[in-house]
This record gives C-alpha cells, structure tokens and sequence, in this order.
C-alpha cells in the first residue's frame, strides 16, 4: 500500500498545485531560515578532532593573582606562561605533548617582482603534526631534534605553498622571512579546522597559520606574541627575557595521554608539578589544575556565540509560524478533499488506512519543502558571507557537509508529519454519510 | 441477510433532536431486489446509511449475515464494508484525478488483492458494463451514464453480498437511467441483494419488493399504495 499511497499523494499535489506548492513553499522558508542558522551554529560547535576526543587534553595551571581568579568563579588562565609550557613540555610526561604559541612573520617571496607580505605563524613544538593529526601532501614535520638543536625549517600550508611554489612539492626549498632562510621540510594538505580548537583565544574561526616552525627557534628568535597576552603582574625590565620570565599567559599547551592511567599520572604530575613552584614563590592561588579534552575545551570557552544561539531560537520561531501556516494550508485541501475522504471510507477504508495515506502526502510535501529548504539554506549562507566579506573568517563558518543536508530534509519531512497530524486526524473524522449525503 | 430490529437514529444538537428513524425494523433476504421509497426527509438515506456502516446507530440491534455489526471496531466495521457492501451514489461519486480503470480499482486495494487479482477484477467488472474501451478515460471524459456504470463496476469488483444504492438514477435521462436500471437487474438476477432507494414510482416498480418509509418508519407494500397515501397527507 505504501506505493499506492506515494502515487495518490503525487496525484493529490499534482490536481492541487497552487495549494501544495504553497506548502510547500512555507516549509521551505522555514526550513531555510531554520537551517541557515542551524548549520552556523552546527559548524561553529563542531569538535574537528572528535575521533581523539578521549586522549587530547588541554592543559591549565593557576599561576593568576592571589586576590582574584582569571575568570569567575574559579577558572584558571585560559593559556600558559613560557615557564610553565617549556617546563612541562620538556618534562616529557605525556605520550605526546606540544607547546605553541601564535606569532607573525614577514615572508619575502623569490624573485624581483614578488613583495614580501606579513603572515601569521605558529610556533610549535615537533608533536603538533602527530599529535592534531594534520595532514601532509609532502614531506613531513620536523622531529625532536629539530627541537632541540632549533632548526630552521618550517612545514607549509597548501595555500601559501600554492602561492610561493606553485602548489609543487616544495620540500627542501628555502623561504626567507625577515631575513633569515628557512628550509621547507613539509607542505600541508588542506586542512581548516573549524573551530580552530588548538587555539581557541585568538578568534577560533579564522583560518590556521599557513607557516609552523620550531618552538625553540622562536624563541630564540626571540619571536613576539601574536595573540592575546595576559598578565597580573607586570613582567618587569629586562625585554624578551624577563617577557618569557614573566606570569604573562600567552601559550597553548596540549597533550596525549593514551588512557586513565596515563591520566591519572599526568594529573598527579601536574600537581607535583605545581607544589613544586609553589616553594619557589610562584602559583599563589590554590591548586587548581585542569586537564579538558577538545570537546569541554570548545564548551568551556563558549565558543558557540550567545548572539548565534539567540538568532536560532528566532529562527525555531520563524520555523513554527511556517509550520502553523502549513497547517492551516493542509486544513484548507482536507476541506476540499471531504468527497474523496468519505467515499474512500464508504468504499472500505479504515481510518488508519486514510490516515496513512495523508501522511504520506504529508511526507511528500515535507521532503519537496526539504529540498527546496537546502537550497534556500546555500542562499541565506550565501547572503551571510556577502553581508560579512569583510570578514576572512566568515567563509569559514559557512559550509553545509552531508550531515546538515540530512538535517534539512528529515527535519522538512518531520515538520510536515506534525503539522499534518492535525488536519489528518480531521479528515480520518470525517463523517462520510454526512458528506456523500450533500453530494 | 440484512437484519434490523427497533432501530432509532437520533441526530443532536444543542438546541434541537431530530429522529431520523424509530423503531424501524426490517429483514431483506440474500437475493431480493428492494426499493425503498418515502417522501423527502423520510429517512430513507439514513437507513441506507445504517445498512452500509456509514453511520452509527442510536439503539436496536443491525444484524449482516448473521453478525451484529454495532460491536464492531472501526477497522472490523472498514472490513465488512469493503467485502460484502457495494456503494452506489446518485452523483457517481467518482475520483476526478483517477482514470477508470484506477476507480474501480479504490475498493479492491483496501482489500488487499494482488495486481493480477484486481486487474482481472476490474476487467471482468468494466467488461459487465461495457466498458472495457474506456479504461484509461477520465471521468471527465465519460457521459453521466458512462460515470455511473463506472459507478457500478467499482461497487461490484469486490463481488459484495449486498449492492446500496441512493438514487442511482437520479443524475441520468430516461434512457440512460433504464439501461442503468437493466444492469441492476442483471446483477440481481446473479444473486445479489440489492437495496435501492428512490422518489421514483417507475423505477420503484422494477425492483421485486418495495417498502415504504415515513416519519422514520417502514412498512411493506405496493409502491402505489404508498406514493397515493403520501400525496393525499
């Protein structure tokens, strides 16, 4: 029966065209304006390294004032003196560990024409690679010894590999940035993590850094921070060194612990870690450690904007008043359609059977406002990135995967099954001696 | 057999009740041919209504081939509809966006046959009345006559035990209406049971038993007997 009810449902729109393709139309706007916000948000609050979920971890420790926390009620820093992220990445306690920080370069491409250009950098310790699993089209990351003897080699994104060498394998070309040359040891394959979880203090929806180098290497360098810095104290005389001296958090610190003995070690490791420098004056606030994984980090720093959640509420709204309409629509074609109810019941039919048969044409009109709500979805995110083009990060927050495609149509195909249950329950009520009596 | 003991239907409102039928009771044996007749607002149609499960009783007892059908659920009720009652309606009552062949098929898909099963009953049933031509015509296409023996096959595809029909004729010319009136014929001489109501003296007179229904009530007899007490109240 079911195909049977697919082609009477084909039929009733087709002999009805004005007043389904109005439902249709309604369930559409909605499901637009619905899924345009909802797929924003969907993006925004995605986890991008998920399936390591369980085994990264974003580290805190308090060394904030005394008199205040870094964020009420009780949060520690957000990110990481140069002590402590050097401490604890050479201390080496984790299967994994990487200490990075943003900063900036001025890249001066070969040849006479070419004008140099800032970019932004991260400098990274050599586990990033493995530890975030980034891919690579060429080459690979630089190791521990890198590291340690401060190599200066850096690792590509495909984008700024496209725009220096043309998109080839650029492994053991030299790029020359505020002077100094730089060996190419990787070229990245595309790869825009959204949120950009590693770092989520300086906007996590722009793009990652399209040039890594060694941690030590910037700092030897002596490279600046370029993201955000804070401090409780001031970091005193003395320039770069009393800087990497100070109680100023500007470093983001993760790492790889495999399981909850590892955990359970590291955490220990950490408090140990803490109570040591506390006997050397530092980290006068209580113990307060903090080991997240991605997911509570992102929840954490409330990466998903209170503005976006208010606008999807809006637009659930926006979605229901469509609904109501479409209620009131299919009300309209039962009413039109009484002959056909009741002769249908005359003729043998169960009220279950005629309720099946309209929802099913519920669920037609639902899956052809669906579609149609997909692509009034691309238009409202094309209408987003238009009004925001000034904005680089915005294209970011702006894709529609395969999973809000289905969204879209189940959520089309569910919102017309509730709105039709109303009228269906009507025209299974009605009395068909009462209509064919009229006829 | 189509049995019903002292039944009353009672539509209410608010504000006023009106009996459609009291105390009625009638029997019409497996075969007969049954014309009912009565002024407007009588309760012929309601009785009609009664006996195709359409409407739901007030009290009495309503008895189909031995089964009493006011215990019955709306899906058992749905059933017995669909195999043993065939419906016939003075407008024809058929699907415009249907062509004819899918209008005969409506009862048969409740009824859960297969494609070759109900192919073989649409045929045969459009085959009867002469209108296998027209299969893939719409109803649009089709004459009033035309419509109505649509009509009929579809009531008889499912091969019921009992054929209503409610003014089969009102909607057709002189000619057309006895043609339709022959086929009924035809089909009761093949052993269905056929209740008819009609305001039509003649066609009241083809039918093998006539009753006369007034004030919600029934009684036996020639047509003319009544139609002449009717005209002098």
């Amino acid at each position: 029966m079911f195909r049977y009810y697919l082609r009477l449902g084909l039929l009733s729109i087709r002999a009805n065209p004005a007043l389904s393709a109005l439902m249709v139309a309604a369930i559409a706007i909605g499901i637009g304006a619905c899924m345009t916000i909802v797929n924003v948000r969907h993006v925004m609050s995605d986890n991008p390294i998920s399936h390591k979920n369980d085994v990264l971890f974003h580290v805190q420790v308090d060394n904030w004032s005394p008199d205040e926390p870094y964020e009420d009620p009780n949060e520690p820093p957000e990110q990481m003196t140069y002590l402590d992220a050097k401490a604890l990445h050479d201390a080496g306690r984790a299967y994994r560990q990487v200490a990075s920080f943003k900063s900036g370069r001025v890249v001066q491409p070969a040849g006479d024409d070419a004008r140099p250009f800032q970019e932004t950098v991260r400098a990274t310790t050599a586990d990033f690679f493995a530890m975030f699993d980034v891919p690579f089209a060429f080459g690979s990351g630089w190791d521990q010894a890198s590291d340690l003897s401060e190599e200066r080699v850096v690792v590509l994104s495909s984008s700024i590999n496209e725009e220096l060498f043309g998109g080839k394998d650029s492994v053991g070309e030299l790029l020359r940035m505020n002077d100094e040359t730089y060996r190419v040891v990787g070229v990245l394959a595309p790869w825009t993590p959204v949120p950009k979880f590693y770092d989520v203090n300086n906007n996590p929806f722009e793009e990652p850094e399209r040039i890594y180098l060694p941690f030590s290497l910037a700092i030897s360098g002596e490279f600046g921070s370029g993201g955000n810095t804070s401090c409780w104290k001031p970091s005193g005389e003395g320039g770069y060194a009393a800087f990497l001296a100070s109680e100023c958090i500007w470093m983001q610190m993760w790492v790889e612990l495999r399981n909850d003995a590892e955990r359970q070690d590291y955490a220990e490791f950490l408090d140990a870690y803490v109570s040591e420098q506390k006997l050397l004056g530092r980290f006068p606030r209580e113990l307060n450690n903090r080991l997240s994984t991605p997911a509570q980090w992102l929840e954490n720093r409330d990466v998903v904007d209170d503005n976006v959640n208010m606008l999807l509420s809006l637009a659930v709204l926006f979605l229901i008043v469509c609904l109501l309409n479409t209620i009131g629509l299919l009300l309209a074609k039962v009413m039109r359609r009484t002959n056909d109810i009741s002769l249908r019941r005359a003729l043998g039919a169960s009220k279950s059977a005629l309720f099946s048969q309209y929802i099913i044409e519920a669920g037609l009109i639902g899956l052809a406002g669906g579609l149609l709500g997909i692509g009034l979805t691309w238009l409202g995110l094309q209408g987003i990135e238009n009004i925001y083009a000034e904005y680089d990060f915005i294209k970011n927050l702006l894709r529609m995967d395969w999973s809000m495609i289905f969204v879209a149509v189940a959520l089309a195909i569910v919102s017309a099954l509730g709105a039709a249950l109303y009228p269906t329950w009507r025209a299974c009520s009605i009395s068909p001696a009462a209509t064919l009596r009229i006829q | 057999m189509l049995k019903m003991k002292s039944v009353s239907k009672t539509y209410r409102t608010d504000m006023v009740e009106t009996h459609a039928l009291r105390e009625f009771s009638l029997t019409v044996d497996e075969g007969e041919f049954v014309s009912v007749t009565g002024p407007s607002g009588s309760g012929k149609t309601t009785f009609l209504n009664i006996a195709g499960m359409l409407e739901e009783l007030t009290s009495g007892t309503y008895e189909l081939d031995g089964r009493d059908i006011s215990s019955l659920n709306d899906r058992e009720r749905s059933k017995v509809r669909n195999e043993k009652i065939g419906f016939i309606f003075q407008s024809f009552n058929l699907i415009p966006e249907l062509d004819v062949f899918d209008n005969v098929d409506v009862p048969l898909r409740y009824r859960g046959f297969n494609a070759d099963e109900r192919k073989r009953r649409i045929e045969k049933c459009l085959d009867m009345v002469g209108l296998t031509s027209r299969m893939k015509h719409y109803p649009g296409q089709l004459s009033g006559g035309q419509q109505q023996r649509v009509a009929i096959a579809r009531a008889l595809a499912g091969e019921p035990r009992f054929l209503l029909a409610d003014e089969p004729t009102g909607n057709l010319d002189t000619n057309m209406a006895e043609s339709v009136l022959d086929l009924l014929a035809e089909i009761n001489d093949g052993g269905t049971t056929i209740i008819m109501v009609t305001h039509e003296l003649t066609l009241a007179n083809r039918a093998k038993r006539n009753i006369f229904v007034r004030d919600g009530q029934v009684s036996d007899g020639p047509p003319e007997l009544h139609f002449a007490a009717a005209a002098n109240a």
